[in-house]
């Protein structure tokens, strides 16, 4: 999968930034199966993803296959001034993995 | 001829885990997935794999969910709690083939309040659980599914 999937909002207030990220991914469960050919599937989904300021972890996450297709996640922390980046990093269940950065506005 | 290239293509794929995990490895430390309790069809043995116990019903730990959701493939959930050093938040329904939703790392600084969309199978209990100083604290609530999300 190319890089850039992960969409990212994410805005400092007062000492708090506040981020929204959205990656575009199908999350495929595994469990479902293909109406023409008949055959399953296979899960194909995000498997970790973690966010990082000036080298500090600020969030990670450990994700299921119940995760919604497109998966979406706010939070925030207290850190962060405008025009600072975060870097993304995701790592799917087939192993792709990459790093995405985005500046804080 | 066929067989000869699937094998290169499985070689090339495995490989190219092998350098993913490795170079990920230092970073990712933190957030090891647990493949036993994702892969558990049980919420309690899920549970046990992930927080090393059951929690107790804490009336500090906010969780919002929708009371009915028409469509299963995509719940707004949102999880919140005052409580200091939080250290992780996961979510689990109940009535799902894999009941382990997603595991939240909290580190210092990141304030314990994470909202997310997940996949619920059909009418079932959501329960968000606060791992906090070693302690596990929950809140649970029922969400009413009228078109199941898993196959979809």
């Amino acid at each position: 999968m190319a890089k850039g999937i992960i969409r990212v909002k994410a805005k400092a207030v007062g000492g708090m930034t506040k981020v929204k990220m959205m990656a575009k991914h199908t999350m495929e469960t595994g469990r479902r199966t293909d109406n023409t050919s008949g055959e399953r599937i296979p899960a194909r989904y995000l498997q970790t993803l973690q966010v990082m300021h000036q080298g500090k972890t600020v969030f990670a996450a450990n994700l299921g296959t119940a995760i919604s297709k497109n998966p979406f996640f706010a939070f925030s922390f207290a850190a962060g001034e405008p025009g600072d980046e975060l870097m993304i990093t995701w790592l799917e269940n087939t192993g792709d993995t990459a790093t995405e950065s985005v500046k804080i506005k | 001829m066929s067989m000869n290239r699937r094998a290169v293509v499985k070689a090339i794929a495995s490989g190219s885990a092998l350098i993913g995990i490795s170079v990920l490895m230092p970073r990712i430390a933190l957030a090891a997935w647990n493949s036993d309790a994702f892969q558990a069809d049980n919420q309690a043995t899920a549970m046990e794999a992930l927080l090393g116990g059951s929690p107790q019903p804490s009336a500090d730990v906010t969780l919002k969910v929708p009371d009915s959701a028409d469509n299963g493939a995509m719940v707004p959930v949102t999880v919140r709690t005052s409580m200091a050093n939080v250290e992780s938040i996961s979510l689990f329904v109940e009535g799902n083939p894999a009941p382990l939703v997603a595991e939240f790392l909290i580190p210092e600084g990141t304030e314990a309040d994470v909202a997310t969309r997940v996949r619920m199978a059909s009418t079932s209990t959501v329960t968000a659980v606060v791992k906090a100083e070693g302690q596990l604290y929950s809140a649970a609530k029922e969400v009413k599914v009228v078109l199941g999300g898993c196959d979809s």
